[in-house]
């Protein structure tokens, strides 16, 4: 190749690459905004939220508006409920979905496919078909507008049990073989050897399923009614309707509601994003 | 006589066998199953009966055959639910499958601060769709939100009134919908590049073929299964969305963004028309079970391996 030609390929290159990071920095600037504008509200007085053009960082920064949120309506009591509903599921999720996996997984007995049919057949049927059954069955019970109520729908679903065997057909069942040689039991070797090589599968369900509680709109929206009982996302919802036009404070709320989530999710990305990509393929 | 003793024994230990892993698998399954049966298996099977009926709940229930679904065909406002969910899904599901395309073969170069780049296209996925609805409302606010200070401040007089328009109000919807979802899709895509065999490109490029014939030829058919799996999740999760319009415009203004997830909150938790409600559920669940079923049957005639 002549010097100039390869001059010539390295300035398209160059101009290629310089294009792909402009389009790429309109989507971070589009994809971010709304949280840049909402952080540098939180922290503003209301008259100035929506000053034009945008002053991202405020001439007074108002750090009192945080405080205000959790004084001015039961912010931490929401956040309480939030964290206990999330705990309790995730740890009924992950013990229950991993022990019946291992069975669809690993033990072979005669109606394990039926059984196993039931459970994928659930996926394929959108939630708000069944929530209707779902809310009678909970209020006959007596567990209308109870964390109880709200734990128990949550916690038995086929997307928990479905992730878990996909991981555990993965795993060699050599390993099992040579274990049951040396005298382990099904459970021994479920919670010698499976479990200990699927933290990376417990991890993403695990994960999943915290994104998806603490998040969650249409669940409390139907089941929690009384102000005690209240999550997060109702109270983003109760404090607007109340405080409609602080719109400093409603942004400060915003950001207390999403801020643990975005820890989780930056501190943990590899398992959630890997799970997507393998999990998501599969399903 | 042996044999048949023989025979027997062995039998015998077989089921023995297949019994003990019968109960050794109950006992693993049975936690989960008992909650699963009772809050998953039975109301799915319940909604597929009580969209046959009227229920209050309080009230006795009475069996009304296809009373609902002759009732839903006359229903202005499950009609007009049913078209916006549509528009909707039509323009989300293009809209999305090209932008995350586009953004996952970029990040697929290799390209510095592409990890980067992927985690901050994915924060919306993650982050409340509450409290950034909320936020999204403010920044379209007719009055005073940056959108329309942007469009006065280059000369727009009269900027369109988004989430109290007619007219616009669905287009936001969309616009959140699509800005919530891409990072989502663009991680499936991303797995489904990581797939493609490289030789293919450098084959490719020997043969002297632009990035633009590579993508037609090597990308986009390698890349089919991805966007079949990418097409269904988009259709399906578009049919059910709720959470951006319920904080947004509550159905509004007038029926502009009513859609069908709303109309079954608004009929059962509302009205309390049980009945009702899982008729309009029904239709959801057999514009899914049709979206899928089709798929499938296109997936494969349409699915190109090499």
């Amino acid at each position: 190749m002549k010097k100039s030609e390869v001059l010539r390929s390295l300035k398209i290159n160059f101009a290629n690459k310089a294009l792909l990071y402009i389009i790429l920095l309109t989507g971070v600037y589009i994809v971010l905004f709304p949280f840049a504008w909402m952080l540098s509200g939180s922290i503003k007085a209301n008259a100035d939220v929506f000053e034009y053009p945008i002053r991202w960082i405020p001439k007074a920064i108002l750090w009192r508006n945080y405080i205000e949120i959790w004084t001015s309506i039961k912010f931490g009591l929401f956040y309480f409920n939030t964290i206990k509903i999330t705990v309790v599921i995730v740890i009924l999720q992950l013990t229950t979905s991993s022990l019946a996996a291992y069975a669809f997984a690993r033990i072979k007995f005669p109606e394990r496919n039926k059984l196993f049919i039931a459970y994928i057949g659930t996926i394929a049927v959108p939630y708000q078909v069944y929530m209707l059954p779902q809310f009678i069955i909970i209020k006959k019970l007596g567990l209308y507008d109870t964390h109880t109520g709200y734990i128990l729908l949550q916690a038995f679903t086929a997307f928990g049990v479905f992730l878990m065997r996909q991981f555990y057909m993965s795993i060699p069942e050599e390993l099992s073989e040579s274990a049951r040689i040396d005298g382990l039991n099904e459970f021994g070797i479920y919670r010698r050897i499976i479990l200990p090589l699927s933290k990376p599968a417990l991890a993403s369900l695990g994960i999943f399923t915290t994104v998806m509680i603490w998040n969650d709109f249409l669940g409390p929206l139907i089941y929690f009614t009384s102000e005690k009982n209240k999550t997060i996302q109702l109270g983003i919802t109760l404090f607007m309707n109340s405080y409609g036009t602080d719109f400093a404070l409603i942004m400060a709320a915003a950001v207390c509601s999403m801020l643990p989530i975005l820890i989780v999710f930056f501190s943990a990305q590899k398992f959630f994003i890997e799970g997507i990509a393998t999990t998501g393929l599969k399903g | 006589m042996e044999q048949i003793i023989d025979q027997y024994e062995s039998q015998k230990r077989k089921l023995n066998a297949t019994m003990r892993n019968r109960l050794t698998a109950y006992a693993f399954i049975l936690p989960n199953f008992l909650g699963f049966v009772a809050f998953v298996l039975v109301p799915v099977l319940a909604s597929f009966v009580l969209c046959f009926t009227e229920w209050d709940t309080s009230n006795p229930i009475q069996f009304k055959g296809l009373g609902n679904f002759l009732q839903l065909l006359k229903d202005d406002a499950f009609i007009t639910s049913f078209w916006n969910t549509v528009y909707y899904t039509g323009a989300v599901v293009p809209l999305t499958m090209a932008v995350s395309l586009g953004l996952a073969v970029m990040l697929d170069k290799k390209l510095k601060g592409a990890k980067v780049f992927r985690s901050i296209f994915f924060i919306p996925y993650i982050a409340s769709l509450v409290a950034i609805s909320v936020v999204w409302n403010m920044i379209f606010s007719p009055e005073a939100g940056p959108v329309n200070s942007f469009l006065r401040s280059i000369g727009l007089s009269e900027p369109p009134l988004w989430t109290s328009s007619v007219h616009w109000a669905m287009p936001v919807i969309i616009f959140v919908g699509i800005w919530r979802f891409v990072g989502y899709y663009m991680v499936l895509y991303l797995a489904g590049l990581q797939g493609i065999p490289r030789e293919l490109y450098e084959a490719a490029e020997v043969d002297g073929a632009t990035a633009w014939q590579q993508f037609r030829k090597i990308t986009l058919p390698m890349l089919t299964p991805t966007t079949f799996f990418v097409v269904i999740m988009l259709v399906i999760n578009s049919f059910k969305v709720f959470d951006q319009i319920m904080v947004m415009t509550q159905g509004g203004p007038g029926r502009a963004t009513h859609v069908l997830v709303f109309y079954i909150y608004y009929r059962a938790f509302q009205v309390f028309e049980f009945g009702y409600a899982s008729a309009i559920a029904f239709v959801l669940f057999l514009v899914v079970l049709t979206i899928t079923i089709i798929q499938f049957r296109m997936e494969e005639k349409w699915v190109k391996y090499m």
